[in-house]
């Protein structure tokens, strides 16, 4: 069974992991700069119009579909190869080998992971499922979500479980970005250099670019 | 005096005392067989970069020093006795397709086949892998990838190793899983560790190969 094998093999559910972790990488682009629409500063007009088209269009919701489906792929995969690799060593070492040449967020991708995944859940609760349910399927009206914004990022912890979650993003995106590459192959130095100084400049600007959001509304910094 | 020589000595010592010597695997103690198979304070063949458990000196430490030396930790190399685990999980693995098939008769011409240098250097530099399984040792996933990526490597960069291409790198991570070895996740430690500094640019290769043996498989 070869196509069992790109899903199962040890080689083939890091193939699975760097594909699905692109995909990923792509929705993060369109949605920070869905994101940005709020420094229009115009009281949210162009991001509730953003809100509006990302919502009514039909190809943006095809997308949502597989964007699901390829985070579900990506959070499953994962789980099952951090429980497998665990237990591959059996008999732990009497001394530890500290960073082991390594980076300890290389080291630490399953963590970092479940953090932004405890992340997601609060922000899909706060934003994309009210506003899925209101938008069309049962109430028929749209949600303000500039309003709803202002309204949750005016919460403390709120902001500081936003802020965790991007953290954790930054240091998970600092390993996978460059080693998603690699997992699908990208053995040219070349390249691999390159991918690394783009991978680390993502990881930086990306979730900066996102914690703008909360910090802009709980301080006060937009009109 | 090295640290296998330390070893000689402790278990001069221990046998005229009537106890059990300490079992440790060790075969040319020149660095190229990769018998000498030890976590040294934590790391897999010691303190010195790039180098053999046998090849490391006493020197490396201070006197009085407490020095914790255990065997390799995989559940793929189940130990035997003491320091010794037995690694014949690699030697499968290569017989699941790290060879390549030869006409029988006389010897071949030497360089009949071009070759581009590049090519011809990185190859070598893959085969510089002595098996050795420190990179298991490193690993935070026991993954042999660097392992099987050097020796998938080695051949794909060769014509010799065109004709066994793709069930190659198919069987060998295939053995590898069976034998239970992790994945990898790309930390470098396993390249940090390597005693013949075999590059992780080996595992991406493996990675590349393994995919196009899959996708033009015609096998469903």
């Amino acid at each position: 069974m070869s196509f069992k094998k790109l899903l199962t093999s040890a080689v083939g559910r890091k193939l699975t992991m760097g594909a699905t972790g692109l995909f990923l990488v792509l929705f993060l682009i369109v949605h920070v700069g869905l994101n940005l629409c709020i420094f229009a500063n115009d009281g949210g007009e162009m991001f509730n119009r953003a809100a509006h088209f990302m919502g009514g269009n039909w190809v943006p919701r095809v997308l949502e579909i597989g964007l699901f489906f390829f985070l579900i792929v990506h959070i499953v995969q994962g789980l099952i190869l951090e429980m497998s690799n665990r237990a591959k060593r059996g008999i732990g070492y009497e001394k530890s080998y500290g960073n082991r040449g390594s980076k300890w967020y290389s080291r630490s991708m399953a963590l970092l992971g479940i953090l932004i995944l405890i992340f997601l859940i609060l922000h899909i609760s706060n934003f994309w499922l009210p506003n899925r349910v209101h938008q069309g399927f049962l109430l028929g009206e749209e949600i303000n979500l500039y309003d709803r914004m202002k309204v949750t990022f005016s919460i403390g912890w709120i902001v500081i479980v936003y802020l965790i979650g991007l953290i954790a993003l930054a240091y998970h995106l600092m390993h996978g970005f460059q080693s998603a590459f690699r997992s699908l192959g990208v053995h040219n130095n070349k390249y691999n250099k390159l991918l690394t100084c783009i991978g680390r400049g993502f990881a930086i600007i990306v979730p900066l670019l996102f914690a703008l959001m909360p910090l802009s509304f709980y301080f006060g910094w937009l009109s | 005096m090295s640290f296998l020589e330390m070893f000689d000595v402790l278990n001069e010592r221990l046998i005229e005392e009537g106890e059990d010597p300490i079992a440790f695997d060790h075969d040319c103690r020149e660095g190229i067989c990769g018998a000498c198979s030890m976590v040294i304070d934590g790391k897999p063949h010691g303190p010195w970069a790039q180098n053999t458990t046998c090849q490391l000196h006493m020197r490396a430490f201070q006197d009085g020093d407490t020095i914790i030396v255990e065997p390799w930790r995989a559940k793929a190399f189940p130990v035997v006795k003491d320091l010794m685990v037995d690694r014949s999980a690699f030697d499968r693995v290569i017989q699941a397709g790290g060879y390549i098939s030869v006409n029988t008769g006389n010897p071949a011409d030497a360089n009949a086949i071009p070759i581009d240098k590049k090519s011809a250097d990185d190859a070598f530099a893959a085969a510089a892998c002595i098996g050795c399984g420190a990179c298991v040792a490193a690993c935070k996933n026991s993954s042999a990838m660097l392992f099987a990526g050097a020796k998938v490597s080695q051949l794909a960069l060769l014509p010799q190793g065109d004709p066994e291409r793709k069930t190659r790198v198919i069987e060998m991570v295939a053995q590898m899983d069976k034998e239970g070895f992790g994945s990898c996740t790309a930390t470098g430690a396993c390249e940090a560790t390597c005693p013949k500094g075999i590059s992780i640019t080996n595992i991406a290769r493996l990675n590349k190969e393994y995919m196009r043996a899959i996708l033009s498989s015609e096998e469903a």
